[in-house]
């Protein structure tokens, strides 16, 4: 995805990233990006790869070159993030933001995500994995790993016989008020 | 030497299972979503003060258990499942969270997890997600556990239990709990406190290893039900072998979820009371706490929707100190897991490897005889009580014990059953021994009943004997009694001149009896028996006495 001149947006579709009915079919890499998924072949494609082969921007199973749609773009209402919300990521992602410059980065970064949202979804399903139609491989219940103490141990700054030394339980973040922060000031 | 010592004094905290410490294990603590009643707490604070409400409070109670599946390697590596193991010896790069490490699922796990969704009359979802839950913790290496939250292997499911009610506890009811849901996920690994070196050690053991997570719908109402479904969940894991379900060793983990409310009325505000890891304090400790709910809010207190540990030492629940506020486990997909798919008769692929897949019907078709069919049999084939058909099934062993001294003497299934839990449980019990370990066989038990059922020995000779068996000299029934002597006395002469002995001896009870007394008939027996020490048949000695006396 990217942006343009002008405030429009141009939408590189994934296939199946923006699949419109529940996958069938591809079930190679070459399904990554099935034919019938993008614009021009939404009409009656049936298998990815009976596509691809007639298909002459692609070479073997993949598209050598993407395909564009163009999607018209409200605009997005500015995102303002709360002290609340930004003590929350901060502790949950042990960063900091350091300053309001640090913030508007942040608030910028959610503006261009939230650009998802020009995109009509409805009624596809979403996707989770490009793996989701492949089989998932299940294990013999055999004992094949293990007795590896030494090496493992050897990531840890500081052991006691077999055991990893860890801080006392959760050592949080301060709370707000006791924390040497700008987010304070702001308040 | 000194080492062994210093893991000693380490190892001791874990012992202590009451210890808000030691009650940290597992990803259960965590867990935070669960059948959502909605506040009420506040009406008791409107009614002027003094005032109290006559209607009667409604507990309401519901369970999220975690099972540990009973499998040789973990849920997504091949590291090996086993209980105090050497520290850190059971992990593999997988289970410590090596960067480049994928998980592989167990198919045993998976058959686990869709026998006892079927045993829980459960609809197995034919797909299935994997889902990360994040938290951190240090016994958690990867910052997340796998978990199922979308979409569990096993929904909508049923476990029907029984307990004893009535003032005597002799009458048996049956009741039902819904089960939401069943779903596969990742035990943590272990912290132990140390806290006087202020420091915590991990052992990444248990990491990895796979849980099925049970979920109750809030539909039982007080300690004893919920310790009941447990049991009875119990049970069944154990007759399928999907998990060892023993409570001591963590194997089975309960949280309740509780509330009290005015019937009629909007359900309260629930606290969670987490990681119940005995079966004994299961049901005290929802008591306490729907007892200190009742309390709170008679007293125009108000119940928080906090997480509260049973501290078996003080037997009361305590607030956990471990989260403020509410957890953000932010969910996701699990993108390194395609969907499980399992299948039945009728889905079965043509072409594949039958190792890689689950087949539901194929499952279903091999399921054992669970612990009510098997109740229901017992009843019906030997004629025993319900009440005794649970009590056959709730000590490990004892049922087959039961049935193989029937299969081997000739008294009633009716009169075994007595003997089987009067004498051998309660002696059992007094010795703290399970049935595995009964000094007493079931075949000499048997012996021993038939030769009271031959008429050879007496009943409370027969008590006698089971005394001398229990000190297991290896000594068989019939030969401890001839060394001691314990056979009724089959000569009618010598019981006739016992019994004159005892008449001429204790005129003032013949007279007592002769003036219409028949009781007194009794204490003659009584120094009949004990003159024989027990040798004499009671029915000839009476038979015997009544004679004489009506001359």
């Amino acid at each position: 995805m990217r942006k343009c001149r002008g405030g429009r947006m141009w939408i590189l579709r994934f296939g199946r990233y923006l699949r419109g009915a529940p996958s069938g079919g591809a079930s190679y890499w070459g399904g990554l990006f099935p034919g019938r998924r993008f614009t021009q072949a939404a009409s009656g494609g049936s298998d990815g790869r009976q596509e691809a082969a007639g298909d002459p921007r692609r070479r073997g199973r993949v598209y050598q070159n993407p395909t564009w749609q163009h999607v018209e773009q409200r605009p997005l209402p500015e995102k303002k993030v709360t002290v609340e919300v930004l003590d929350h990521l901060e502790r949950l992602a042990l960063v900091d933001f350091r300053n309001w410059e640090g913030v508007q980065r942040l608030e910028k970064a959610i503006q261009f995500a939230d650009q998802l949202h020009a995109v009509n979804t409805e009624g596809v399903e979403p996707m989770d994995s490009v793996l989701e139609d492949r089989c998932l491989y299940l294990r013999e219940d055999n004992i094949t790993e293990g007795n590896c103490t030494e090496e493992l141990l050897q990531n840890a700054r500081e052991t006691v016989e077999e055991y990893f030394v860890a801080p006392p339980g959760n050592i949080p973040l301060p709370k707000l008020e006791e924390r040497d922060t700008f987010l304070q000031v702001s308040e | 030497m000194a080492a062994s010592i210093l893991r000693r004094s380490l190892l001791a905290p874990r012992c202590r299972a009451g210890d808000v410490a030691a009650l940290h294990s597992g990803p259960s603590r965590r867990r935070a979503q669960a059948p959502g009643p909605i506040a009420s707490g506040r009406r008791m604070g409107k009614s002027p003060a003094g005032e109290r409400s006559v209607a009667p409070w409604v507990a309401v109670v519901g369970l999220e258990i975690h099972a540990q599946i009973s499998s040789n390697s973990k849920l997504f590596s091949g590291s090996q499942v086993q209980f105090a193991a050497p520290p850190n010896s059971l992990v593999s790069f997988f289970d410590a969270s090596l960067p480049g490490t994928l998980p592989a699922l167990n198919r045993r796990c998976v058959e686990a997890a869709v026998m006892t969704g079927l045993a829980l009359n459960c609809s197995i979802n034919k797909k299935s997600l994997f889902d990360r839950k994040h938290y951190f913790y240090a016994d958690l290496p990867a910052g997340y556990q796998i978990t199922q939250q979308r979409l569990p292997v096993a929904v909508n499911g049923s476990l029907s239990y029984s307990l004893c009610v009535g003032g005597k506890k002799n009458q048996v009811v049956t009741r039902t709990v819904r089960i939401k849901q069943i779903q596969l996920e990742q035990d943590s690994g272990k912290s132990l406190h140390d806290d006087t070196r202020s420091q915590t050690l991990i052992d990444l053991n248990r990491a990895g290893v796979g849980l099925m997570e049970v979920v109750m719908e809030p539909d039982m109402s007080s300690g004893e039900e919920a310790a009941a479904a447990v049991r009875e969940l119990q049970l069944i894991l154990q007759t399928l072998g999907s998990s060892q379900a023993i409570m001591a060793e963590g194997q089975l983990r309960v949280d309740a979820n509780v509330s009290v409310h005015h019937p009629g009325e909007a359900l309260g505000v629930r606290t969670e009371v987490k990681n119940i890891n005995s079966a004994r304090f299961l049901a005290r400790a929802i008591d306490y706490e729907i007892q200190r709910q009742i309390k709170e809010l008679e007293n125009g207190g108000t119940v928080i929707n906090e997480t509260r540990a049973f501290d078996y030492k003080l037997g009361c629940t305590i607030p956990m100190r471990d989260k403020e506020g509410k957890q953000d486990y932010r969910f996701m997909p699990e993108p390194n897991l395609p969907p499980l798919i399992l299948c039945d008769n009728k889905s079965l692929p043509a072409n594949t490897n039958h190792q890689h897949v689950v087949n539901i019907d194929w499952i279903r078709e091999r399921l054992p005889d669970l612990p009510s069919v098997r109740r229901v049999k017992l009843v019906e084939q030997y004629g025993i009580l319900p009440e005794h058909s649970f009590t056959l099934l709730n000590e490990d062993g004892l049922m087959e014990f039961f049935e193989n001294v029937v299969r081997q003497t000739q008294m009633n299934p009716k009169k075994v059953i007595g003997w089987i839990l009067n004498v051998m449980l309660g002696y059992l019990k007094q010795h703290n021994l399970t049935v595995q370990e009964s000094p007493v066989s079931s075949l000499f038990l048997a012996d021993l009943l038939n030769l009271l059922e031959r008429g050879t020995i007496s009943s409370s000779a027969a008590k006698q004997v089971l005394e001398e068996l229990w000190k297991a000299e290896g000594k068989t029934p019939l030969q401890i009694v001839e060394e001691k002597k314990l056979e009724l006395i089959q000569d009618q002469q010598e019981l006739e001149q016992i019994c004159q002995a005892v008449v001429e001896g204790h005129q003032e009870e013949v007279m007592e009896i002769k003036k219409g007394n028949p009781k007194v008939l009794n204490k003659l027996i009584g120094l009949v028996q004990r003159t024989t020490r027990g040798r004499a048949d009671p029915v000839l000695v009476k038979q015997i006495l009544e004679k004489r006396l009506s001359q």
